[in-house]
């Protein structure tokens, strides 16, 4: 018992890291209908960023989360100027492979400037593990968890409540007729990239103390947030969300219960029978195309 | 008649030219060979880069100062150097871009054993030798007459934690190690040796190298009860295997393999690495070691020239470079250039003391190394401390 509290635990951890990546997937997957392969690359530069202005140049904590998720975003903006606006004419297709291209390209130049060593980051509070009936819980497990509710929580919000959200909605749907109603689309394009970064920036920040940072980080982090965005149903928030902590979840029990060799396969070949059952994934299975 | 003559002139005046001619041909050909063309793939990039840009650098500055002392036999040596960026497919591009078109004489490297092994059957063809800086013992057993290896063998760091545990009356362990050759390769000596030792092992977990959390492999570990944990990894999962044994309070020892024996572990892993019990070369605690021991001398040069050059501190890696062109060198003093010359003197090798340990090779071993040429040391207040044997 005391060791299925412990695996779940584990999983609960793991799962809300993928979790909070997934949300800045599907976050712009919902306003662009794009799927940016270069996210876990923007988690790498989050996770780097907090290294140098926080361990290296010891500014205060939130400041530094303030400066590293400004700076991050401020790079996915130029990413969405540069690169995808660019090449809008394009089948999503060619903006997909764009997105590939220049996940190698950030994954490159961390390598220059971050050497291709790890760094530590020290946790954000020096509490000792907490014990539950017997299984330990790491406070940085918290910090995630509760960071990917808010994170998730201040999107939807977002979404549903504010004007701008519902006009970036707008456009994802139907671009034209956004136009046509006086949304200005490329300013929300870029709107949408801008949030998605700087939430893969904060993702990255509050994991860098449990995974350690370095420049190869952001690959296996980007595959896994993008399979629990598919088990959750791309483009929704919760599914997203939900998709990260099942993930999670999975694999922890599956290297617990049945072997850790295994481990990733196991979670594998979850998601492939869910989507084979659900192919829009487990919370988004009523609309399957939006017009 | 007059025909004839001018034939013979003609004749004579052809053979004369060619005498002319000729030395300067012979020269100029004498002029292409004197360099001695040495090759280099080391993974200077990608995930093994702490293994092979040490390495590289290593072998740059070696031949450097075999240049700077009048080369061998009065010949310059020239590296080619290629990354292999840890993909065995890349090792093969260069391996074969060595053996073809720079027409190395002899090849070091590559760092890692899956970009060893990937290079193996084509120098063996080609007859050129290989000093290969990998650990895996798969290398040089069974033995292949033209690839040796400098790089301590699993076998040997195994035995030098098992010999510390069988000391400390540990009967029980359990194992962790990651999913790759590295890990693979530990695994199957922990389990094969562990007979020899009195040990049994009682659970075995593996995790992926990029894995951001270990504690479920752990608590099945604690659930067996083991007297130890020997994780077998390169960082930094090890570092995530070190901190999760400290957050789920896990109260026995952890044994580390030598794969992360750098003070990097040490950064990693923070307070949790204290404690820690690992093999190493001794090129980690060169100014613990005693005075009397042979090797300190030879380890304080290579660490001085290191730090001049680069300005950077040494890394345990680099070593396995710095030995084999050291081994390489004296091999082909004498040998004119010829490649089997250098092999049978190579394999001939007695009594080299580097900074590894100290080289014996023999027909049936391609190593050369004894665990002596380990230390076992402790993790203790952010620094090593040596273990007494």
């Amino acid at each position: 018992m005391q060791e299925i509290i412990q695996y779940l635990f584990s999983g609960i951890t793991t799962g809300s890291i993928y979790a909070v990546i997934a949300v800045g997937l599907s976050m712009l997957y919902s306003s662009t209908e794009l799927i940016n392969f270069s996210h876990g690359e923007f988690v790498m530069l989050g996770a780097m960023g907090i290294v140098t202005i926080w361990v290296h140049l010891a500014l205060p904590l939130p400041l530094a989360f303030v400066l590293t998720v400004a700076a991050v975003a401020f790079m996915g903006m130029l990413f969405e100027r540069l690169a995808i606006r660019t090449a809008k004419k394009h089948q999503p297709i060619t903006l997909v492979i764009i997105t590939v291209g220049a996940s190698i390209l950030l994954r490159g130049v961390a390598m220059i400037i971050w050497g291709k060593d790890p760094f530590s980051v020290p946790p954000f509070s020096s509490h000792d593990s907490i014990e539950i009936a017997g299984a330990a819980l790491v406070p940085q497990s918290l910090f995630i968890v509760v960071a990917a509710f808010i994170l998730a929580g201040a999107i939807h919000l977002f979404f549903k409540q504010t004007l701008t959200g519902k006009a970036m909605v707008a456009c994802a749907v139907n671009k034209k007729a956004a136009w046509l109603s006086g949304i200005p689309s490329e300013t929300m394009g870029v709107l949408a990239f801008i949030i998605s970064t700087g939430t893969g920036a904060a993702a990255g920040i509050f994991i860098a103390p449990i995974t350690m940072s370095s420049y190869d980080m952001g690959t296996m982090l980007g595959l896994k947030g993008f399979c629990a965005a598919m088990i959750g149903g791309l483009g929704s928030l919760w599914g997203a969300f939900a998709g990260g902590i099942l993930l999670g979840v999975l694999e922890s029990l599956g290297a617990g219960l049945i072997s850790s060799g295994l481990k990733d396969a196991i979670a594998f070949i979850l998601l492939l029978l869910i989507l084979y059952i659900c192919p829009g994934g487990l919370f988004s299975a009523k609309i399957s195309k939006r017009f | 008649m007059k025909q004839k003559k001018s034939n013979v002139f003609i004749l004579v005046m052809a053979i004369s030219a060619m005498l002319v001619i000729a030395p300067i041909i012979g020269a100029s050909s004498v002029m292409a060979a004197s360099t001695y063309k040495i090759g280099g793939i080391f993974d200077s990039t990608g995930p093994a880069s702490f293994l092979g840009d040490p390495e590289k650098k290593t072998m740059e500055m070696m031949v450097e100062q075999i240049n700077a002392a009048g080369g061998i036999d009065g010949q310059k040596v020239e590296a080619v150097i290629y990354d292999s960026e840890g993909d065995p497919a890349k090792a093969v591009s260069a391996v074969n871009k060595l053996l073809h078109k720079d027409n190395v004489l002899a090849i070091i490297g590559p760092s890692t054993t899956p970009t060893t092994l990937a290079i193996v059957n084509f120098v063996e063809k080609a007859k050129v030798p290989l000093i290969s800086c990998a650990a895996g013992i798969e290398i040089t057993s069974p033995i292949k007459p033209w690839v040796f290896k400098t790089a301590q063998s699993d076998l040997l760091a195994v035995a030098a934690i098992y010999k510390t545990m069988q000391a400390r009356n540990i009967k029980k362990i359990g194992i962790i190690t990651v999913a790759n050759a590295f890990g693979e390769s530990g695994k199957k000596q922990l389990i094969g040796q562990a007979k020899d030792f009195g040990i049994t092992v009682v659970q075995q977990e593996s995790f992926g190298p990029n894995d951001t959390d270990t504690t479920a492999q752990l608590t099945k570990i604690k659930s067996a009860s083991p007297d130890a944990i020997v994780c077998w990894g390169t960082n930094p999962g090890p570092a995530v295997v070190a901190k999760n044994v400290k957050q789920l309070k896990i109260d026995i020892p952890l044994y580390q393999s030598h794969g992360v024996a750098s003070p990097k572990f040490i950064e990693l892993a923070g307070d949790a690495a204290n404690g820690i019990i690992l093999p190493t070369g001794k090129i980690l605690v060169t100014k613990l070691l005693d005075a009397s021991d042979v090797q300190k001398k030879i380890l304080e040069k290579y660490e001085a020239d290191y730090k001049a050059k680069f300005n950077i501190n040494v890394s345990g890696f680099g070593g396995y470079s710095y030995d084999a062109m050291v081994m390489l060198a004296n091999a082909i003093k004498g040998s004119g250039g010829d490649k089997e010359k250098i092999r049978t003197a190579l394999e001939a090798t007695k009594k080299y003391m580097g900074v590894t340990g100290e080289f014996n090779f023999s027909a049936t071993d391609h190593n050369g190394l004894t665990p002596d040429a380990f230390v076992m040391v402790e993790i203790k207040d952010g620094t090593w401390k040596l273990l007494s044997k």
